[in-house]
């Protein structure tokens, strides 16, 4: 497959038409204020992360300290600052990704010759957990697309699935049964397709640590925090829906789309606002967390209360 | 047991004072020296809460404690521990109106009616009220029989208080079953000696 003979990839070759062509768009707009930034140097730092991708967000980033020490990894505790401790007992190198289920190159596949044919760029997303809170982080990685077009799924291929690993070992936590392990994650074809959804391997220039799901972790930015599942060990096509972990911990709490919106509260909490870490007042979510230009056709004619 | 009563009034009292603001004093300097970490504003609402929590459980020991040890002055601390709870139940409330909901009223109103989690907690506020502002000595001699009636409040209080716990709680409900099983073996307890003193009364 040309994916795996050319390490070069162009970009009209992953991405949709349609998005290819407003990317092209920015970039005019982009060459445009350049002109303006040799002017006037306000607009400068706006283009310092060169390689920074058109999906990219200029809000604040949040600080690196607080991307890393607050986080939710059941696999090693259930408070926001178990991972960061306990994480280090996981290794991740070697690092193998199964792939399964319905597409034409199965197998087991080294870390390394995965990542070797892909390009890694920075792309700066809202990250909105079902809690309540969010960051904005920038994520380095790939897009997933890339990687499930190397697999080349069939017909039969309509979802997604994702596996972590179920090593009580290394994964202290999984010796609780606060939910069924391994964690298990999903995503309809089309929306692993998305553009957006990215493959991360690091944040802020440095590799992932542990405790943000390194080595591989799962990005679907205008989807609540737990759809990114993370260290991930294998992917396979399915035909049919996975059930994803929180599902099935509290079906009628959380859903197997789990987009972000702000009408459609959580049983027992609002989702209409958020806390940014580092602000201390909260401001109103946004539908699909902002991302409703890019996504909400994906959804057309869904009832999104139902399918929550 | 029984100290001296001077010893008692003197250095007990004022120490379980300071000791029960310590919870505050931390949240106030872990806030100034970043301690709280990424979140503080969750921290210092979950503190605040659970510390509500533990104080009213504590303020429930005192009795069966004092039974125990033969030291019945321990019952003197109990006004004091209540309104502890009150405050730190109050500096909750303050917390989650101001942070949470940046004082919109009609917000407010709303998560009362629709989370059950918050209808709980607010009902357990509402709950201590009375109990706070008939709290001194001149009310209690004031509604003699009936201010012991109106003091049995505190049990509808701390159940409010651990279903609201229960009720935030994502998948780990560890820490509540834990403020769980100790309201339950304090309220059997008393289940229990109501029904030994009736029998010893026969």
């Amino acid at each position: 497959m040309i994916f795996l003979n050319k390490p070069e990839i162009t970009d009209n070759e992953v991405t949709d038409y349609s998005v290819y062509k407003k990317r092209r768009q920015f970039m005019k707009t982009a060459a445009g204020l350049g002109i303006v930034a040799t002017t006037g140097a306000v607009i400068k730092p706006l283009f310092s992360q060169s390689n920074s991708s058109s999906f990219s967000t200029d809000e604040e980033k949040t600080d690196y300290k607080d991307i890393t020490r607050y986080c939710n990894y059941y696999e090693f505790g259930t408070a926001k600052t178990d991972p960061a401790k306990h994480a280090h007992t996981l290794v991740t190198s070697p690092w193998t990704l199964d792939i399964e289920g319905e597409c034409d190159k199965p197998g087991t596949y080294d870390l390394e010759d995965l990542l070797k044919p892909v390009s890694i760029e920075e792309r700066i997303y809202r990250f909105r957990c079902v809690e309540g809170w969010s960051m904005v982080i920038p994520w380095m990685g790939f897009p997933l697309a890339e990687l499930i077009k190397r697999m080349q799924p069939n017909a039969n291929a309509r979802y997604v699935k994702f596996q972590t690993l179920y090593d009580p070992d290394m994964m202290p936590g999984q010796r609780d049964n606060v939910l069924e392990w391994p964690y298990v994650e999903g995503l309809r074809m089309d929306e692993a397709m998305h553009p957006l959804t990215m493959i991360a391997t690091g944040i802020y220039g440095k590799d992932l640590l542990n405790q943000n799901g390194a080595p591989l972790r799962l990005v679907v930015p205008w989807k609540y925090g737990f759809k990114s599942i993370k260290s991930i060990a294998s992917i396979s096509f399915t035909e049919t829906q996975p059930y994803n972990s929180w599902q099935q911990s509290s079906p009628t709490e959380y859903g197997f789309y789990s987009n972000v919106n702000p009408d459609v509260p959580h049983p027992r909490w609002s989702q209409s606002k958020e806390r940014r870490i580092g602000e201390f007042l909260k401001r109103k979510t946004q539908p699909f967390n902002g991302y409703a230009s890019e996504v909400a056709s994906l959804y057309k004619g869904m009832d999104l209360k139902r399918y929550f | 047991m029984q100290i001296q009563a001077k010893f008692f009034n003197n250095i007990v009292k004022p120490v379980s004072f300071v000791i029960l603001l310590f919870p505050l004093l931390f949240l106030i300097s872990g806030l100034f020296f970043d301690l709280l970490g990424a979140n503080p504003i969750e921290t210092i609402i979950r503190d605040l809460g659970e510390w509500a929590l533990r104080i009213i459980l504590l303020t429930l020991s005192l009795s069966p404690l004092s039974r125990a040890l033969k030291w019945p002055q321990l019952i003197q601390l109990r006004r004091m521990l209540g309104l502890f709870v009150f405050f730190y139940a109050s500096l909750h409330l303050f917390c989650y109106l101001g942070f949470e909901q940046s004082f919109n009223i009609r917000s407010v109103i709303e998560d009362i009616w629709e989370r059950p989690f918050i209808t709980a907690g607010f009902a357990g506020f509402l709950t201590l009220l009375p109990l706070a502002i008939t709290s001194t000595r001149s009310k209690m001699r004031q509604m003699g029989a009936s201010w012991k009636a109106l003091h049995r409040l505190v049990y509808l209080a701390v159940i409010l208080c651990v279903v609201h716990f229960w009720w935030l709680v994502k998948a780990d409900a560890s820490t509540p079953m834990v403020y769980t099983a100790f309201t339950v073996i304090l309220l059997l307890e008393r289940v229990w000696w109501s029904k030994l003193k009736n029998k010893l009364k026969q």
